[in-house]
């Protein structure tokens, strides 16, 4: 199959937008939860404290997936952020 | 970082100007909503306004479950009671009260400021969709911000950068002033209006240590709420005065709403809120009573850090403790917001002009409609509300429905009618309307600037100057889209 420049463009710029939107999002969840169960609070303060946190990684995580370099680079960044995250809140016992 | 800045700007812009343009209106919610009820007059004091309200419901909506009232305060004359309803449309019933006599049918049946304050957040869409669409607007807005900072390397240069007549250059430093002077309330309001929603949203932090146990989750995070079953057995309301003036020295405050549940039971619990007009943070205080006995049965005040921090978060966003000269800050700051996503908008239109891409004009006639049609759509709501008479049935469905219908027309006019001539007419019109719109109201209803500028009449006469100053800035757009060279876009 013969894919020229400007459909690769586009494909890089559709897989991206995906990344900021679902890996964003998949980022400030399971960060939420790790810092829920991370935080020494009681556990409805921990739980406001964590979402008000976590919010902040979505449009952190927007921006660096449309900095990096190559859409590689930047699925490769926010699939490791999540899965640290995840396997932390995991670690800390959050249920789901 | 540019290219992000206009396309993020571009997807949901035109959702987004809808969202400031009614989130600016909301800002004046209280007093839109008197100023479409102008038969009300009378203040009266909250306490016996609202006892006024009680004696009304215990009559017409006895059976239902639970009464909300919102107190009258200086920014608003009518208590407003909700409760469901067998009998309504769409199972409850929304409606303001007289605050003398707490009848409700010697008012005109409106939304009010109520329905700019809904659309802003709830988009006219099923739960949850349109707060979920309203989240994503917002979160794509927040990204829009960051990556215009980015972008913007003369941040304080633009500041005093305005070279007028000179088409896409114009455009740019009109976006760039709006967008960078008020920049802390852009993102302020952003970030709390994320905030706002975000239970709905981002879920999980709660679900990661509550799992399913719901119950402990609202009982943790809301211990001032007090509930329990109906008895099954009537018995009539106590001194509900007495408990809301307890309740006053209790809170220290006014008393913001009050709701009564199992009303007519044994288990009447009467709960008052304390208002929030003079404090931050968004949530307040509230005293629980036994209705039928007056005893006290719970009292709480938020003390905790984080949680009172999400209060305060999200009592900015909603202003509401703003006084007179803050609350025009809002106003004006949030028009500012409405200004650099309309000027973003017609500035992705014009720097792609030379493209002649079918799909670049139809982002510019679809911007016509959308961004230019709101004012119009928002002017014929307040039109609407003049010239229904009062008796006609569903009447506040048929004001709603004016401003989708004006709104639509908008839309369906710019893509029939693009560039200067499209955005000239529809101005000249809006302009029109707005500034006809303190005649009609004399007429209609003889308060205002036209009719009797003085007695009480303050709220009237201020609408009024804001409809002037609105037509106004409408007409000098009209104006300049019909001369600006710039404007010969949507010509081909």
């Amino acid at each position: 199959m013969n894919i020229t420049g400007a459909t690769r463009y586009r494909i890089a710029v559709a897989s991206r937008v995906i990344a900021a939107v679902l890996g964003g999002y998949m980022l400030a969840a399971t960060l939420s939860m790790a810092l829920a169960r991370a935080l020494p609070m009681t556990r409805e303060e921990a739980t406001t404290t964590a979402t008000l946190l976590a919010v902040l990684s979505l449009p952190a995580a927007a921006l660096w997936v449309f900095a990096a370099r190559s859409a590689w680079g930047a699925w490769a960044g926010i699939v490791l952020a999540t899965t640290a995250s995840g396997m932390a809140a995991w670690l800390l016992g959050a249920s789901i | 970082m540019a290219w992000l800045h206009g396309w993020a700007g571009l997807v949901l812009g035109w959702l987004l100007f809808a969202i400031a343009a009614t989130g600016t209106a909301s800002v004046f919610k209280a007093e839109i909503s008197d100023w479409m009820r102008p038969e009300l007059n009378a203040r009266v004091d909250p306490v016996l306004a609202l006892t006024a309200a009680i004696r009304q419901l215990e009559k017409k909506a006895g059976d239902a479950p639970a009464w909300y009232i919102s107190a009258p305060d200086e920014r608003t004359v009518s208590p407003i009671a909700a409760y469901e309803s067998k009998t309504a449309p769409n199972g409850y019933v929304q409606e303001a009260m007289d605050p003398v006599t707490g009848r409700s049918d010697n008012i005109r049946d409106t939304l009010g400021g109520e329905f700019f304050y809904r659309f802003h957040f709830e988009l006219e869409l099923p739960y949850p969709w349109g707060r979920v669409l309203a989240s994503a607007a917002a979160m794509v807005m927040l990204v829009t911000l960051i990556s215009g900072i980015i972008t913007h390397r003369r941040i304080f240069a633009d500041f005093f950068t305005l070279r007028p007549g000179k088409g896409k250059r114009s455009w740019l430093d009109a976006h760039n002033v709006m967008g960078v002077l008020a920049m802390p309330f852009h993102l302020m309001i952003t970030f709390t209006g994320i905030l706002t929603l975000i239970s709905l949203t981002l879920p999980w932090a709660g679900i990661a240590n509550y799992g399913n146990d719901t119950e402990a989750f609202y009982n943790e995070f809301s211990p001032g709420f007090y509930s329990r079953p109906a008895a099954g057995r009537r018995a009539p309301l106590g001194d509900v005065a007495g408990m809301l003036n307890d309740a006053r020295k209790r809170m220290g405050g006014r008393i913001g709403q009050i709701s009564i549940v199992n009303p007519g039971d044994a288990g009447a619990v009467v709960t008052a809120t304390r208002h929030d007009g003079d404090q931050l943070a968004y949530a307040t205080g509230s005293v629980a009573y036994d209705g039928v006995t007056g005893t006290l049965l719970s009292s709480y005040t938020e003390a905790r850090p984080a949680k009172k921090t999400y209060d305060v978060l999200y009592g900015l966003h909603m202003g509401r403790f703003a006084p007179k000269f803050s609350r025009w800050l809002y106003f004006l700051c949030s028009l500012a917001l409405a200004g650099t996503i309309g000027t973003g908008m017609m500035l992705w239109s014009v720097s792609r002009a030379k493209d002649r891409k079918p799909g670049t004009a139809f982002v510019e006639r679809l911007t016509t409609g959308a961004i230019g049609g709101m004012p119009l759509a928002m002017v014929a709501y307040f039109w609407a509300n003049r010239l229904i008479p009062s008796a006609v049935a569903g009447r506040s469905d048929l004001e709603v429905r004016s401003f989708f219908m004006c709104w639509g027309a908008a839309i369906l006019f710019g893509m029939l009618r693009p560039g200067r001539r499209g955005w000239s007419e529809l101005m000249a019109v809006t302009a029109g309307a707005w500034l006809l719109l303190p005649a009609l109201s004399a007429f209609t209803v003889g308060r205002g600037l036209l009719a009797s500028p003085f007695h009480g009449n303050g709220l009237f006469v201020g609408f009024d100057l804001v409809a002037i100053t609105l037509g106004a800035i409408a007409l000098s757009i009209a104006i300049k889209a019909a001369r600006s060279p710039a404007a010969t876009v949507g010509r081909r």
